[in-house]
């Protein structure tokens, strides 16, 4: 069985990888995952796990790879009435917010 | 998140012991809980949390905590390392779920047919005894046999173990709740027991069957015991 993402957030770290936890903190109406649910993101690249039906994941990861290079978390709001969401077109009409820190 | 509690959450989490991980919005700001040195509200609000096994952010002391609750996992004891359970055992384990095997025939019961899972060759009665169910444990019988199957649902009834559930055609399964009666399991005790086991999805094939008693587990996992 594959490894979970908080054992697999160790093993990129021991691996040398700069690493970035994105968690789904806060869920309104149809939101595909609930809270809890998270990606993780390496400064290579690689992505494990989710935080939506695949709509924001996109987003995301271009935070993390912010906030792996800052090392300041991020709380982002993702919604049918914000801008950004209508352009990375979270379909499903739902609204989460996710919180986005580096492993440090 | 830093190296260390991250260390601590995993070491948590394979020790078994239920925490919280607490984290303050939108700083960051991280502990594990409970904790002597926490607020009251906030250990409170993390003991709330694991009992429902419910992730969320809430408005705690004046601050906005996302609570991410780690109760130990549910586990999923299968009776009889038969066919089925070789169905079984791959497809549960993505659930997240602890898996334990129990059978005494060391021929049925190896880590050949079922690798990655915790295998007891003790019989059912004292395996059930080892183990403990409680209201975070179910229970799946799959060996047709008296012998096996009904020490382990004898115990099972005897326990808070959140979903029962017994492999076998209605009339074996009617002869089997005639045996537990002479036991001393009263009607309501019996009809724990989901039997024949698993959703009626015209199920044929052991993939098929393990599918339907899945499914029925997750219902009642996600309902709490009080599926539709």
């Amino acid at each position: 069985m594959s490894l979970d993402i908080l054992h697999q957030a160790e093993a990129w770290r021991a691996a040398g990888e700069e690493v970035a936890i994105a968690t789904v903190t806060e869920t309104w109406g149809s939101s595909p995952r609930p809270a809890g649910s998270q990606l993780l993101v390496s400064r290579s690249g690689r992505m494990e796990g989710s935080v939506s039906g695949g709509c924001i994941e996109g987003a995301v990861a271009e935070a993390a790879m912010t906030t792996i290079a800052t090392g300041v978390p991020q709380l982002l709001d993702f919604g049918v009435t914000d801008e950004q969401a209508w352009e990375v077109g979270l379909a499903c009409g739902g609204k989460l917010k996710v919180f986005v820190e580096k492993l440090s | 998140m830093n190296a260390a509690t991250l260390a601590a959450l995993n070491a948590a989490r394979a020790a078994l012991r239920p925490v919280v991980l607490a984290t303050r919005l939108p700083d960051g700001h991280q502990m594990l809980l409970p904790d002597e040195a926490a607020s009251p509200a906030l250990n409170a609000a993390a003991l709330v949390a694991l009992a429902k096994d419910k992730n969320g952010t809430q408005e705690i002391d004046g601050s906005a905590w996302f609570l991410h609750a780690y109760a130990p996992p549910v586990r999923l004891v299968i009776v009889g390392a038969v066919h089925i359970a070789q169905s079984l055992v791959p497809m549960a384990a993505p659930l997240g779920v602890q898996i334990i095997v129990v059978d005494p025939r060391r021929s049925f019961a190896t880590e050949e047919r079922f690798p990655n899972v915790t295998l007891m060759d003790d019989w059912p009665d004292d395996a059930m005894k080892a183990i403990a169910p409680d209201s975070r444990t179910a229970v799946i019988t799959l060996t047709h046999d008296p012998k096996l199957d009904d020490p382990a649902l004898d115990q099972a009834l005897r326990s808070d173990a959140f979903y029962i559930g017994s492999l076998g055609s209605r009339r074996t399964h009617a002869a089997r709740l005639a045996r537990l009666a002479a036991l001393g399991h009263d009607e309501a005790a019996l009809a724990r027991i989901k039997g024949p086991v698993g959703l009626d999805i015209g199920a044929v094939s052991a993939p098929e069957i393990a599918l339907s008693i899945l499914a029925e587990f997750v219902a009642y996992r996600r309902r709490l015991g009080r599926p539709a």
